[in-house]
């Protein structure tokens, strides 16, 4: 099922200097640290104004080859992604950047796109990537003194154990 | 001042010079910062500000906290607000109260149970989160070409329904922030008969987990059109009578109107959607923008504002009842007979009668219940126009019976980012007026 393997015969789809698969048929580029800011900038420029979702991913646990990354891309732990829609043409872009696990963080999306501020902080929040240049870098939703970030897959969900009659302690 | 009150000097409140400051004063990117300056004061500095010593400056500010139990701002929302007498220097929403690890969960629960997890998100219109939720699950299947007719018109109609019951929950809300009472109970009241069609429908009012992944969890009763028919035709003289006690009424209007203002560009870079977005009169609606299932085949308008006020957004919502009511005059006319739910035996447990004479059957049906479905590797990102703006479901599948990761795109968490902007410089007064207007929904922004 996993459509985006690249065949390297013929050159790939390349926008704003990045590469792009399709993922069941939505549109996704893949963007470096380095040029990370570089490419909103060419986004917004091709009418890409809105920025409705940036979210992460933590890729602990699932090392997979099947990523759908193209082969130029390397596949670190953490990815983030953002979505960015275009009211012009009506049209949907995914944006995908690999993100190293000693080396946390990126540059801030908020003076590209404001929307993005309580979306890094909940990144934040969630699974530790800083944001260089965040006005305001703190946790959103857990509480200040928390130790962690859940949405990491080595945080542990924690259980309630059950005690049956009988059971062998 | 009561000891609640705390003051402090704007220089204190270590949220930077975004404020007191005349805009000649400001750089370009300082103005682009205080465009997006929001959520911006942690709970720490919160702390340290009730500590600082009170100033005796002349032009004394106050921080207040407003929520989180607040009978105006819908649930857990915290606002600290800096006030200079009566008007709104500044605003910050804290949020987290509710805040429960709903995307954590998502990922220990199979595709079978996500239903009933996401289904708790947005409160007010839970069909729309199980629909956007299924979209996502059918996308990466590679079914969502082969959904019935029928269970398409079927998950539509209760959209439409859910969208109706959501914005007439709004103006019961509106109202009462507003202090229009009344418009509390008939607001109530109406939205009642339609949850009363879900809990015959569904068999619940709220937290259905009725759209599923390959369709439906049953047929439309019999006698559905009826019911159905009976909540269209009485909403129309009580829609008029919204307009009698409201829309025409001039304390209304004089409260509303040009309260909460945001221009368009500002809802646009703030990542805003729905009816705050169109208050500011751009006509973005994913029904209409980005068609999802048959939203092409019906004929309906989008609701336009012109102002950015709180007023705009008030009357969108009203107006937004009577398109919904006309999509679903639609829907029943063009309701397919067939299957509610995809015959996918991968996806679709069999029917309980097959369970009483076939041992594979049962196998079948335990199988899928208790270890789920394995949905191929890939990642997809699905948005719908919920009543509050867009709702995304974010799936990255490893192949396994579970999400690897699950992340809801919540309307009401990007929309409250614009409450800074809409109540500044305004009144304390208006900024219930506000943030009624915006119509959060904390358990989907704290999820």
């Amino acid at each position: 099922m996993s459509e985006a393997v690249v065949d390297t015969s013929v050159p790939a789809e390349q926008l704003y200097g990045c590469e792009v698969t399709y993922s069941r048929g939505e549109k996704v580029i893949h963007a470096s640290r380095e040029n990370y800011i570089a490419t909103l900038k060419k986004a917004i420029d091709d009418s890409f104004t809105m920025c409705t979702d940036l979210t992460a991913v933590d890729f602990l646990t699932y090392a997979s080859p099947n990523r759908q990354l193209p082969s130029s891309v390397v596949g670190e732990r953490f990815e983030i992604v953002l979505n960015l829609i275009s009211l012009e043409r009506r049209e949907r872009l995914r944006l995908r950047v690999q993100i190293a696990e000693g080396e946390a963080s990126l540059p801030t999306a908020f003076d590209l796109y404001p929307g993005t501020e309580a979306m890094e902080r909940e990144v934040f929040d969630m699974f530790g990537i800083q944001f260089e240049g965040h006005p305001d870098p703190s946790r959103i939703l857990m509480p200040e003194d928390w130790e962690g970030h859940p949405l990491r897959k080595d945080f542990s969900v924690g259980r309630i154990p059950v005690q049956f009659k009988g059971a062998p302690s | 001042m009561t000891s609640n009150l705390i003051t402090a000097t704007p220089a204190a409140t270590g949220e930077g010079p975004q404020e007191m400051r005349s805009r000649s004063e400001l750089t370009a990117k300082e103005v682009l910062r205080e465009v997006g300056s929001v959520l911006r004061m942690s709970e720490k500095d919160a702390a340290e500000l009730t500590s600082s010593p009170v100033e005796n400056d002349e032009e004394q500010t106050m921080i207040i906290n407003m929520g989180p139990q607040h009978p105006s701002t819908h649930g857990v929302l915290r606002l600290m607000l800096e006030l200079q007498g009566e008007k709104v220097l500044r605003c910050k929403p804290i949020i987290g109260y509710l805040h429960t690890g709903m995307e954590k969960q998502g990922e220990e629960l199979t595709y079978m149970q996500g239903g009933t997890n996401v289904t708790r998100m947005d409160y007010a219109s839970p069909l729309n989160n199980e629909l956007v939720f299924s979209l996502a699950v059918e996308k990466l299947l590679g079914i969502d070409g082969d959904i019935p007719e029928r269970a398409t018109w079927m998950r539509m109609l209760l959209s439409e329904l859910n969208r109706m019951s959501s914005h007439l929950l709004f103006m019961a809300t509106n109202g009462m922030d507003m202090g229009a009472v009344s418009m509390m109970i008939y607001g109530w009241r109406e939205r009642e008969e339609v949850l009363r069609f879900f809990q015959k429908v569904t068999g619940l009012r709220m937290n259905h987990n009725f759209i599923r992944p390959g369709g439906l969890a049953a047929d439309l009763p019999a006698g559905w059109r009826d019911d159905v028919l009976a909540i269209l035709e009485g909403l129309p003289s009580r829609l008029a009578e919204y307009d009698v006690l409201m829309t025409n009424q001039p304390i209304w209007r004089e409260r509303l109107q040009g309260v909460g203002v945001i221009t368009a560009e500002e809802a646009v870079a703030l990542g805003t959607s729905g009816p705050i977005l169109r208050s500011a009169g751009i006509a973005w609606d994913l029904r209409r923008d980005l068609p999802y299932l048959k939203y092409d085949e019906v004929e309906f308008d989008v609701i336009v504002g012109s102002y950015g006020d709180a007023f705009d957004r008030y009357a969108i919502r009203l107006n937004e009842i009577r398109e919904s009511m006309k999509i679903v005059y639609q829907i029943l006319d063009k309701m397919p007979s067939g299957d509610y739910r995809i015959q996918d035996k991968k996806v679709t447990p069999p029917p309980r009668a097959r369970i009483d004479e076939s041992m594979e059957a049962l196998i079948h049906h335990f199988k899928i219940f208790t270890e789920g479905f394995k949905v191929p590797e890939g990642e997809v990102y699905v948005g719908i126009e919920s009543p509050r703006g867009e709702i995304g479901c974010f799936i990255v599948s490893d192949g396994s019976p579970k999400p690897y990761r699950i992340h809801m795109r919540a309307p009401s968490f990007v929309n409250i980012q614009a409450l800074p902007h809409m109540m500044r410089d305004g009144l304390i007064a208006d900024a219930v007026a506000v943030i009624s207007s915006v119509d959060p929904v904390l358990g989907e922004v704290d999820r």
